[in-house]
Parts: C-alpha cells; sequence; structure tokens
C-alpha cells in the first residue's frame, strides 16, 4: 500500500519565523495588492519594509516579516508571485546564512541620572546619537530584530521613550543574487 | 499634416485595441462617465453592444458568453453604482476562472478623491475580485493597458481584469500602440511541464491497481481540444473518471467510463472511488471544500498527482506527491505521447490489471445513488431535468443554471457530452448567475438551443434580464424547478437546523406565466407529470424566450450528499439515511 500524503513528519507543521522578499514594479496600488492579499487570505504581517530600489527599472524591494508552517510560507509565496507586478520573490528563513537588519529611532525622555544611564545604555550597544538636549535624546539602534526588541525593552525601563521602527531588511550572504527573468541583478 | 492627425481620442483607442484582440460582443450599461465610449459604439460597424438592464447581469453575461464560446467576455459601464454592481460578477469570474475584460468609466482625473458624483475607488474596490486591474490617467498607456488586459485575463489560470478610464482620457487624444508592440515583462505563467515530472506521473499511472482521475474546469478552459486529449487518454488507460462541477462535458457524460459528479452531491460511485483510490490524478481542479469533505480523511490511501496552471493550487488544501505545473492540455499530450511511445505494452493489458477495480466500482454503482420515487400526481425535481435532457439531448443544448438544488440536479440528471456547453456558478455560488450567463451563451451560440434551469427564488434574482431577451430577440428558455422554497436553504435547515425554516418560504411568489407576457416573452407551465413532456416539446419549439414554470414536489431534498465534516465513504444517499450529522459538521458552510 502506498504511503498516504498525510503521514508527514508532523515537523513540517511546525510554525516559524520568514522573512518574504518580493521584487515589484513600482506602480501606483501595488503596496495595496500585497497588503491586501496577506489580510485577505489570513496571514500574519509582523513588519514590512518598502522602498524604490532601481530608479531605471522602477523596482521597489518589499520586505515582510511573517510567521507560519512552511505550507503557508510555501503558499503566501505562490500567491504573491500571480500578482501581476511582481517579478520575483523570495523565501529568507531566520538562519546564520542571511544578513538581517532592523532601525529603530528612540527617543528617550528624562533628565539627570536616568538620562545618563540610558545614554550609557546606548553606548554599551553602539548605538549612534542623533539628537541631544538636556531633556532627551534621539539614538539609532540597529541590528538584528531580537537585539533591537531587548535594547528597546531595556530603555523602556528606564524612562519614556518614542519609537519608530523600519521593520527587517534581509539579504543573503556571499554572491549569490536573486535575478530579473533577463538575468539581471535585483 | 500635423502629428495630431495621427493621434486617436481615448475613445478610439479603446476600440481600435479591442478590434485588435477580435472582440465581436459588449455587455453593457451606460451612465455618465462612459458617454464618450458609447458616442463611439454608435459609429461602430464591427463591435455589438447588448444593452442589459443591470450592470450585475452585463457581467455574468459576459461570463456565459465566455464559457460557452471560450472567447473573453467584455463588460463596459460606469463609474460608482455602475462598478460597485460588476463586483459580485467579478468575483464569480475569479472564482471560476472566467476570461472578462471590464472597462469602466471613471470620473475625469481632476475630480478623482473628491467624492464627486457618482466616484468610487474602482480599482480599490475591485482589486481583490480581479486578476489584475489598472487606472489609467495618461491617454498614451491606455492601448498599452488594454492589451496588457487581454494578455492577464487569458494567460494561465484565466480571470477578470478591471480597466477604469476617466471620462477626460476617454476626451483626450493620444498615440495607439498595437499589441505586437507590447511586451508584458512580468507576468509569465508555466505552460509547459518538465518531462521528468511528466515520466513520474506514467511510473505511478502504471503501477496504479485503483486509479481515478478528477478532472476540473482547467480541462474546459485549456481548450476543446484539452477535452478530446483528456478523452483519448482515458480510452488508452481505461481509467474510471470523475468531474467536478465545473469540468462536466470535458469527458462525455453519457459514457460508461465517466463515474459522474464527486463531491457533496456527487454520485456513491464517484465518492467511494476517490476514497479507495491508490492513484488519483487531478486534472485541472483545485480540491474545493465541496469536493474534498472532510479534508483529514480524503482519500486517505492513495498517491496524487496535481496537474494545474496556478502553482498556487499546489498544496493549498490537500498535499500531493506529485505537483505539475503547466496547462492541461500540454500535459495530457505530453502524457499521451509518453505512454503512447514508451508503454504500448501497458496501453494493450491495462484493461486487464484494473479489472478488479472496475468490478468494485460497478459494485458501487450498482446502489443506484441518484435514484429516486417517482410519483404519479407530482411533477419530482428529478424527472423534469430528466426528461428535459431526454428531449433536448440530440440538439446541441447548452445550459446554464442559478445556484441551489436545481443545480446540483441540473449537474446530476443533465449530461454534458461536450466541453463548453455548461455554464454554472460554482465557486462563487451566485444566485442570479444563470439567466444573464444564458443570454451571454445564446449571444455566442445563435441558433442553438439555451435552457436557464433555475430555482423561483434564483431566477428574482436577475430577473430584469427578461427585457434584455426580448429586445435582443434571443430565445433563451428559463426552465424553472419551482417548489416555492429555497430548496437548498429548506435542506440544510431541515438536515442541519432542526427544521426551522426560517425565512426560507416565499410567501408572495409573481405568476410567472404572466411575467413572461408581461416582458413580451412566452410563459408555460406544467403542474403535472403526464403533461411534461408535451409542455417541454412547446417550449422547446418556440423559437422566443421562454419562462417555464415547472411546479415540483415542494419538500424534495437532493441527494445523494456528504453532510458536511464528513468523508467521502460517509454518505447520506436518501431520506431514510440521515444519520451521523455531527455538531462539528454544522459550523461548516
Amino acid at each position: 500500500m502506498s504511503k498516504s500524503a498525510y503521514e508527514i513528519d508532523s515537523n513540517i507543521d511546525k510554525i516559524e519565523r520568514y522573512v518574504i522578499v518580493a521584487w515589484v514594479d513600482n506602480e501606483a496600488g501595488v503596496l495595496a495588492r500585497l497588503s491586501g492579499l496577506f489580510s485577505g487570505r489570513g496571514y500574519n504581517i509582523e513588519s514590512l519594509a518598502v522602498a524604490q530600489v532601481d530608479e531605471e527599472r522602477k523596482i521597489s524591494r518589499i520586505t515582510i516579516a511573517t510567521y507560519g508552517t512552511e505550507g503557508v510560507i510555501k503558499q503566501i509565496q505562490a500567491q504573491v508571485l500571480k500578482l501581476v507586478p511582481v517579478h520575483k520573490v523570495n523565501i529568507y528563513p531566520i538562519n546564520e546564512k542571511t544578513i538581517f537588519r532592523e532601525l529603530a529611532l528612540v527617543k528617550f525622555l528624562g533628565t539627570g541620572d536616568v538620562l545618563n544611564k540610558a545614554e550609557q545604555l546606548c553606548v554599551d550597544n553602539n548605538f549612534e546619537f542623533l539628537d541631544k538636549t538636556p531633556k532627551s535624546f534621539i539614538v539609532q539602534a540597529l541590528g538584528r530584530r531580537t537585539e533591537v526588541d531587548e535594547f528597546i525593552k531595556k530603555i523602556k525601563a528606564l524612562g519614556e521613550v518614542s519609537i519608530s521602527r523600519t521593520g527587517a531588511l534581509a539579504m543573503n550572504k556571499g554572491a549569490e543574487t536573486v535575478k530579473d527573468n533577463k538575468g539581471k541583478v535585483l | 499634416m500635423g502629428e495630431n492627425d495621427y493621434q486617436l481620442t481615448g475613445a478610439e483607442i479603446v476600440f481600435k485595441a479591442l478590434h485588435e484582440h477580435d472582440v465581436e460582443y459588449i455587455f453593457g450599461y451606460p451612465g455618465g462617465a462612459v458617454l464618450p465610449l458609447y458616442d463611439q459604439i454608435s459609429k461602430e460597424k464591427k463591435i455589438k453592444h447588448i444593452l442589459v438592464r443591470h450592470e450585475q447581469g452585463a457581467g455574468h453575461a459576459a461570463e456565459g458568453y465566455a464559457r460557452s464560446s471560450g472567447k473573453t467576455g467584455i463588460a463596459l459601464v460606469t463609474s460608482g453604482p455602475g462598478a460597485t454592481n460588476m463586483v459580485t460578477a467579478l468575483t464569480d469570474a475569479l472564482m471560476d476562472s472566467i476570461p472578462l475584460v471590464c472597462i469602466t468609466g471613471q470620473v475625469p482625473t481632476h475630480l478623482i478623491g473628491t467624492d464627486a458624483f457618482q466616484e468610487c475607488d474602482t480599482t480599490g474596490i475591485t482589486r481583490p475580485c480581479t486578476k489584475h486591474n489598472w487606472l489609467v490617467k495618461d491617454v498614451n498607456q491606455l492601448a498599452e493597458t488594454i492589451h496588457k488586459a487581454f494578455h492577464v485575463a487569458n494567460s494561465g489560470r484565466p480571470g477578470p481584469v478591471l480597466v477604469d478610464i476617466p471620462k477626460d482620457v476617454q476626451f483626450q487624444k493620444g498615440i495607439y500602440k498595437s499589441s505586437k508592440d507590447v511586451v508584458v515583462e512580468t507576468y509569465k505563467p508555466k505552460v509547459k511541464a518538465e518531462l521528468s515530472d511528466i515520466e513520474k506521473a506514467i511510473e505511478l499511472i502504471i503501477k496504479s491497481k485503483k486509479p481515478i482521475i478528477y478532472s476540473g474546469g482547467g480541462v474546459i478552459n485549456a481548450g476543446v481540444k484539452a477535452s478530446d486529449t483528456l478523452t483519448e487518454f482515458i480510452r488508452i488507460t481505461n481509467f474510471p473518471i470523475t468531474s467536478t462541477l465545473q469540468g462536466l462535458g470535458a469527458f462525455p457524460g453519457s459514457d460508461p467510463q465517466f463515474l459522474g459528479m464527486l463531491g457533496m452531491h456527487g454520485t456513491y460511485e464517484a465518492n467511494n472511488a476517490m476514497h479507495e483510490c491508490d492513484l488519483m490524478i487531478n486534472i485541472g481542479a483545485r480540491f474545493d471544500d465541496r469536493i474534498t469533505g472532510r479534508v483529514d480523511a480524503f482519500s486517505p490511501s492513495s498517491k496524487k498527482i496535481h496537474i494545474d496552471i496556478d502553482p498556487s493550487s499546489i498544496n493549498k488544501i490537500v498535499k500531493v506527491d506529485l505537483a505539475i505545473v503547466g496547462d492541461c492540455l500540454s500535459v495530457l499530450s505530453d502524457m499521451l505521447t509518453t505512454l503512447k511511445n514508451k508503454h504500448s505494452d501497458f496501453c494493450n493489458s491495462n484493461k486487464e490489471n484494473i479489472s478488479g477495480w472496475w468490478k468494485q466500482i460497478n459494485k458501487w454503482r450498482d446502489k443506484k445513488s441518484l435514484s429516486y420515487k417517482k410519483d404519479d400526481k407530482l411533477i419530482m425535481p428529478q424527472y423534469a431535468v430528466e426528461r428535459l435532457y431526454e428531449i433536448t439531448k440530440n440538439q446541441d443544448s447548452y445550459i446554464t443554471t442559478e445556484v441551489g438544488q436545481h443545480q446540483m440536479w441540473a449537474a446530476q440528471f443533465y449530461k454534458f457530452n461536450k466541453p463548453n456547453r455548461w455554464m454554472t456558478s460554482g465557486g462563487l455560488g451566485t444566485m442570479g448567475f444563470g439567466l444573464p450567463a444564458a443570454i451571454g451563451t445564446q449571444v455566442a451560440n445563435p441558433g442553438k438551443l439555451v435552457v436557464d434551469i433555475a430555482g423561483e427564488a434564483s431566477i428574482l434574482m436577475n430577473i430584469q434580464e427578461m427585457s434584455t431577451a426580448v429586445q435582443y430577440k434571443l430565445p433563451v428558455k428559463i426552465f424553472i424547478l419551482n417548489n416555492q422554497w429555497m430548496g437548498m436553504v429548506r435542506q440544510w435547515q431541515e438536515l442541519l437546523h432542526g427544521k426551522n425554516y426560517s425565512e426560507s418560504y416565499t410567501e408572495a411568489l409573481p405568476d410567472f406565466v404572466k411575467l413572461a407576457e408581461a416582458y413580451g416573452a412566452v410563459g408555460i407551465r406544467a403542474t403535472n407529470p403526464k403533461e411534461l413532456d408535451d409542455k417541454i416539446l412547446e417550449m422547446v419549439d418556440i423559437d422566443r424566450p421562454v419562462i417555464f414554470d415547472c411546479l415540483v414536489k415542494k419538500d424534495e431534498n437532493c441527494f445523494p450528499m456528504i453532510p458536511s465534516g464528513k468523508a467521502h465513504n460517509e454518505m447520506i444517499l436518501g431520506p431514510e439515511d440521515k444519520e451521523g450529522i455531527t455538531e462539528e459538521g454544522k459550523v461548516l458552510v
């Protein structure tokens, strides 16, 4: 008797975090198409970063951090690839083969000792100060999402903060690249 | 002569582009924001406009036209309510993979975003219910956009697209671009499958002792040749075949190798064969919930091959062992070639190999799951469809339906021997689909018999299209199985909701015979089985639109049935067999 398609190792159904990158034509409504697809089909968006990366070809790179089973992530990839303005879709599992970066701007409010303590935390992390006053500072936190998360948790414990985050960016290590249908590097 | 002499208005560009795509008919309704396009229609010689009575009707008529002809359906409506009324038809076409190009007017560009009269965010509203849509703000992009629209609607898995054109763009002059000069960079669906996958499939086919083919609308969409190739494949392998609702007609319905439709109201033999098979070959179907029943008990011991042009259909609901992404015609042809060239011994011996399986299938067949209690005084709805089939089977007939019990009886009892003869709303389940779809079908197939098998509730949802049928002398026949109930709702209330018949009875129905006459059509009523044949013959002979009010038994249920939440081998066969509907099942739709 042949093996059933359902007798699959249950590990496959584990929910994991992934970063999905889509290269799209930078045209009106393209972000709405993508985000609408996610909400319409009940997929999650943890963060989303988007900007044009090629002025000549008018291509934007959309980076979505999400989570799901491997099956769901593959389904997301297939669904996104169906959108007409999408050139390529790549999935980056969270592992050592990929560089992940997220940037946060953190404005800290406080004076005296509290301010000094918070400043020291930033110095310990090697984060760059972008603005300083006697009652506040703005620091640029840069790193993997977990690193940024941890920093924010610590600085929040010291006082009042205002935070702006970019969402994750991803790029694979080494000389390997994703190419468009004509073989041009994306 | 200046440069401007070569320029066309936006409206002229639209029609020039439509000519390039051999458009013959447009289904539409005018309004403020499309008047420049309608100016052009009045000058038009090649393209005929069919004026519907409601924009939803234009959409479904274009669907019927497309499904019955294999061409692209074209709808033209105005901004605001014109566009919002199209939403149901666009969603319907998306679910059932029907190629439509819908052109909508939009308020002039300088008024967009100001809540202008009859303004709505058409591309925003229709984004999730089209394959793609465009708002054209530059007249010089108009020709290219329309060419792209046709490309997207027809490539890969077909579907609806929408082009929104502001009124000022329709007036402006611009340069025409031919479709030959348009390159679509991103949307390039894969049509041809890998040969290695074809060979893997053939290996599984040769080894199988209990195979079944489960074919769907993808075969119909791949063109008539795909249906012929499928038929040849079935002949050579001697495999049994079942079909989804949308796939009916790809393989002859009256053939002994055909097990009937599968799924919720499919036959006992088809569903049990799906459950017990050792190899399932899904050709152009999508494991819809109406097909699979309970997914975790779906065909537990089979290897599964899935052939589909849409990669996102694969492993979406049912995990398969071999996925073949490609066009059904291309894949079937490749499979057939490999079988014939490399495995001629299999072709000769396979009848014997799977004879035990056929024996088992014939045992299931002996259950006669479509049988029903005959009645002398009342017209049984199944009997009505059976008689309609018997009387019309020798002419090349086209059947559309509304949605509900009558639709399932039509699918069970009307046998389709050719593709593109069966137009029904499967995915979305749109009541009101059948009459406008019949109109579109009749437009595409003049001189042919077109029957909308309807329910008395569904038909009232787009009854206004009777006017369209009468205006264009389209002799469509509306065959209403009138039981005064929303039959499928009533059936579910009886079986799943403790006989709480909440709001499913229609207290005040129109007199359908008089209604037909009011529209300038012909009304016929049949009240008992003895007169049924004569009345159907009378209907078929009338070369005008007819409403046939067939009064049927009121509380008949549609069987067999897989109750929701149950597996293929847990069917209810008849009224005495209602055990086993679970609480979990009741929650499902």
